[in-house]
């Protein structure tokens, strides 16, 4: 069983022939372009595909049916919390006052977006016990960018020259070693300790004058709390450094932990995690930042500001001399934030403390349940997500993580995040969510108990899954030595077997 | 909760699974000092009366205008096929396809955007989107100093402001120099790129990795792109070439130009406004740079049976292997633009995009007739496709009167450039296929009405 369709598709580049398509501009007058020099004009024709729109419609229908997906099934990918995308809010984006706002229009025609803007900073400063959020960074990483950028400045406003290091542990996302390394920073790596928190001697050790900021995530992408938090945040304050939190596992701790009101200095949110907003095949995400009072001058700009009369309006260029400037073309990936809003005023406060009861709950659930199949590293309480381990099973069968994760795609569910974080062999890390039914969890956990019991009577089934899925495992070695990464020509003769 | 699962007695059982009493003991790792009291938000809203607060939000916007505003974002048509695709769950409740083998979809999509878009700009290698134009911009900047082992970059004030600022902010953090090409003031090149300051600047101190330059530029005037990249390439730099997409069904391509890297702005491919974003940022390059291209790439391949496949490949430069060494820190992307950008792509073809480039200049050339006739003429000499500046005294003023008026009359050149005094007396205003020949006479006697004195 697989929740997937099995139609492979020729490519839009095989299916083009001359003369298909049309019917949507008016033809412009013949001499239109007759004022732009030749020098200046492009010079090839312009081979894209040529299709009429059935087949356009049916190309992505069919493509579409490839893709697993959440609102067809269980999707339980640990750190990357796959909850439901409530369609609401698909809606709302798309009301045309939202959707046909222009980024230059003057204040006056975008008050209501304004009001929707500033009310979303100032419930995600509540959420985070920050004080103040910019909307702006596109996405985690960027806002971690912007974090960081915020650190620098703040270090160098106060003439502190020589904090060139940023603190990360070894179970971190590799979007905080490489954002620190786009900051100018050099990353020092702190190992964890054997209960999976930071290993407190080693972080005190590595810290110092050179240290500009320490990167935590909280909970761990163990889906651990971080219990010595409270230590590990007088030290950075202690050795003036600051504290940034990566909040990718936001939806562990709302209601519950607010980063801001415990130390944190900054931290971002992921709203296409924590706040719904659909991941869309990998993309578009958006990554607000939450600061606190010392880092309020250096945010980037323009901000939403609330004029005394109650209107709206943007930060004009330069008005803050302080901010680290602009990170991206416009005010923000206002398209997601309506999403988050809408997210936010249907949960409230009460109903947002839930979401992070029932995906810790869940999470609990499913680790008590299969600890007597998988080895959990880790046996104190969870958070959303738990890690677990086929180091054993490996051993004894040979069936790695690798291939019971393929083999749940013939269960008809799409794998947990897997070998990550690296510090676990075998690692699996399950991340359930607070909208799955308990009928779906425990079929979930039945299936990954057959396939364990597979793995002991049958392995050639687990390692050489999937079966169910519309292509078997790739070559990606040859496609990474010899990259084909572009379609050239408009008919080729290549077309997927069985078309 | 809204949109929780659970059953009168679910909890329980699943307490009891795990053996304790409340789910409070689940946080009893947090230490007491820090535990949060309950959060001050309102409470929850029901459907009902939260798709009226929308509603109400959104009608406070208003997009009634005749708009004549482009800078960088652009109205245009989008079949409707586009958003019909785009609202299947497959495509957006999709993670990214780290999972090659239920991916497919995703996987063959952004292999096609990469091939469509690696047509239309004539570069050999298409990343799999970027954030925006100048998040996108910013990263193609950071590649050339990556290739060239240099750390100067020449950035033509021709490009947008906005873009500029968020390379800066991207070359502060890498601690790279970036000084501003300036614009000729005067005279028949008025408005584009002074190639002549771009040359001594190349020829004097650090030597330069990359020149970036838009076509069209800014304020809407066409550049010598081909002799922009002359100059850095005889510098030994690499030569950026900032696009617009439309643009390119009827102008000359970064494959053309010369250019090393093309970036820019997707949104024009059938992505709503939106107030900013979600956009598409475009990078793109030529072959010998595919190992600096920064972002994620999907190649095709062959599955255990030998059947064609699609997956994300090279992945040796991204931050979940490479770490602190990575090329960029960026993850998530763009992907369900890069979908919409193809979706139009698809739907409209390759006579409909030159018919929206062409019908977008035909409409420019009446609204530069209309606006000169009503007392704002044309502020530059030079060539332009679509989105020209006039000059009009007191521009904000006038750009205000004419909102009252019904009229989004482009932007004030004053509000666009601050840092440029020299245009500081002008509109900048734009058409597209969108644009009616009504909304041009409103546009043209509003404005008339204006200068002659405020009567309406």
């Amino acid at each position: 069983m697989s929740v997937v369709g099995k139609k492979l598709q020729p490519t839009i580049f095989e299916m083009s022939r001359p003369g298909r398509g049309g019917g949507k501009i008016p033809h412009p007058p013949a001499d239109a372009l007759d004022r732009i020099p030749a020098s200046a004009r492009r010079a090839t024709a312009l081979a894209l595909p040529e299709l009429s729109e059935p087949e356009v419609v049916r190309h992505y229908v069919n493509l579409s049916a490839l893709n697993y997906s959440v609102d067809a099934g269980f999707y339980p990918l640990g750190s990357c919390t796959m909850k439901y995308n409530p369609k609401l809010n698909e809606w709302a984006a798309r009301l045309p006052g939202f959707a046909g706002l222009h980024p230059m229009a003057p204040d006056a025609v975008a008050q209501g977006t304004l009001q929707l803007l500033f009310e979303l900073e100032e419930m995600l400063a509540e959420i985070s016990g920050m004080a103040a959020v910019t909307l702006q960074p596109a996405a985690g990483a960027q806002g971690e960018l912007t974090g960081i950028l915020m650190i620098r400045a703040y270090h160098r406003s106060r003439g502190d020259l020589e904090r060139t290091e940023v603190l990360v542990p070894d179970s971190s996302h590799g979007t905080n070693p490489a954002t620190a390394s786009m900051a100018g920073f050099k990353t020092i790596t702190i190992p964890s300790a054997p209960d999976g928190g930071v290993d407190l001697d080693a972080f005190r050790a590595a810290l110092g004058p050179k240290t500009a900021a320490i990167m935590i995530t909280n909970p761990s992408t163990l889906g651990l709390f971080e219990s010595r938090v409270g230590e590990l945040l007088e030290a950075t304050h202690a050795a003036g450094a600051l504290a940034y939190m990566d909040g990718a596992n936001l939806n562990a701790i709302l209601g519950r932990f607010r980063p801001g009101q415990a130390g944190f200095d900054v931290m971002h949110f992921n709203t296409h995690k924590t706040f719904s907003t659909p991941h869309g095949g990998g993309g578009p995400g958006s990554g607000p930042v939450g600061v606190r009072e010392v880092l309020v001058p250096f945010l980037p700009g323009p901000r939403v500001l609330c004029e005394p009369d109650g209107s709206f309006r943007l930060e004009r260029e330069g008005e803050r001399a302080s901010s680290i400037g602009r990170v991206r073309s416009f005010f923000g990936s206002t398209g997601v934030l309506v999403r988050a809003y809408a997210y936010l005023r249907a949960h409230g406060g009460t109903g947002l403390r839930e979401v992070t009861d029932d995906a810790v709950l869940a999470a609990n659930y499913m680790k008590a349940r299969l600890a007597g199949t998988f080895a959990i590293p880790f046996e104190r309480a969870c958070k959303h997500e738990f890690v677990a381990s086929a180091a054993e099973i490996k051993h004894r069968t040979g069936v790695r993580t690798l291939d019971i994760a393929k083999r749940l795609i013939d269960k008809g569910y799409h794998p947990p995040t897997i070998y990550f974080p690296l510090t676990v062999e075998e690692g699996m890390l399950i991340e359930p969510t607070e909208t799955e039914t308990l009928e779906t969890l425990d079929e979930f956990i039945a299936a990954l108990i057959e396939i364990a019991h597979e793995a002991e009577t049958e392995p050639e089934l687990v390692t050489s899954a999937p079966h169910a899925a519309p292509v078997r495992r790739l070559d990606e070695a040859t496609a990474a030595r010899q990259p084909n990464l572009r379609w050239r020509g408009m008919t080729g003769i290549e077309r997927p077997c069985g078309n | 909760m809204p949109y929780g699962p659970h059953a009168a007695d679910d909890r329980a059982r699943m307490l009891e699974t795990i053996g304790i009493d409340s789910v409070d003991r689940l946080f009893d790792d947090i230490p007491e000092a820090l535990r949060s009291g309950p959060l001050r938000l309102d409470p929850p809203e029901p459907e009902l009366e939260l798709s009226a607060r929308l509603v109400a939000l959104a009608s406070r916007n208003r997009t009634d205008l005749a708009s004549f505003l482009g800078a960088g974002a652009y109205r245009h048509w989008t079949p409707a096929a586009v958003d019909q695709m785009l609202l299947r769950g497959e495509w957006y409740t999709a993670y990214t396809p780290y999972q090659p083998e239920v991916s497919q979809g995703t996987l063959q999509s952004i292999y096609e955007y990469q091939s469509l878009i690696a047509e239309l700009t004539e570069m050999d290698v298409v990343s799999a989107s970027h954030y925006d134009g100048g998040a996108a911009t910013a990263e193609a900047a950071l590649m050339t100093c990556r290739a060239t082992g240099r750390e100067r970059l020449l950035v033509s004030r021709g490009i947008h402001p906005h873009y500029r600022r968020t390379l800066e902010t991207y070359a502060e953090g890498a601690g790279l120099r970036v000084d501003e090409v300036p614009l000729v003031a005067d005279g028949p090149l008025a408005g584009t790129t002074d190639l002549a300051a771009l040359g001594a600047m190349l020829a004097e101190g650090t030597p330069v990795a990359g020149v970036v330059a838009a076509n069209p530029n800014v304020v809407g005037l066409l550049e010598d792109m081909v002799r922009v990249g002359e100059l850095a390439h005889d510098a030994g730099a690499l030569f950026v070439h900032v696009i617009e997409p439309v643009s390119l069904a009827v102008l000359a391509t970064p494959g053309e130009t010369g250019a090393d890297i093309a970036c820019g702005e997707g949104q024009p491919l059938g992505i709503p406004l939106q107030y900013g974003g979600p956009y598409l940022g475009i990078v793109a390059c030529r072959e010998p740079l595919v190992r600096q291209i920064p972002g994620r790439l999907v190649g095709l391949t062959r599955d255990l049976d030998g059947q064609r496949a699609f997956v994300m490949t090279m992945r040796a430069r991204e931050q979940d292997i490479r770490r602190e060494k990575a090329a960029s820190n960026i993850c998530t992307n763009q992907a369900l633009l890069a979908l919409a950008a193809a979706i139009y792509l698809a739907a409209i073809g390759p006579h409909g995009l030159r018919d929206v480039a062409a019908l977008g200049a035909a409409r420019a050339t009446v609204l530069e007739a209309a606006l000169a006739a009503a007392g704002a003429p044309r502020i530059h000499a030079g060539p332009y496709l679509n989105e020209f500046a006039v000059r009009v005294p007191d521009a904000r003023r006038v750009h205000a009167a004419l909102l009252d008026r019904g009229v989004l009359a482009g932007i004030p050149l004053a509000d666009l450039l601050p840092d440029d005094p020299t245009q500081a007396e002008g509109l900048l205003v734009c058409t597209t296929e969108v644009t009616t020949p009504a909304e041009i006479t409103a546009f043209a006697d509003a404005l008339r009405a204006e200068l002659a004195g405020g009567a309406a």
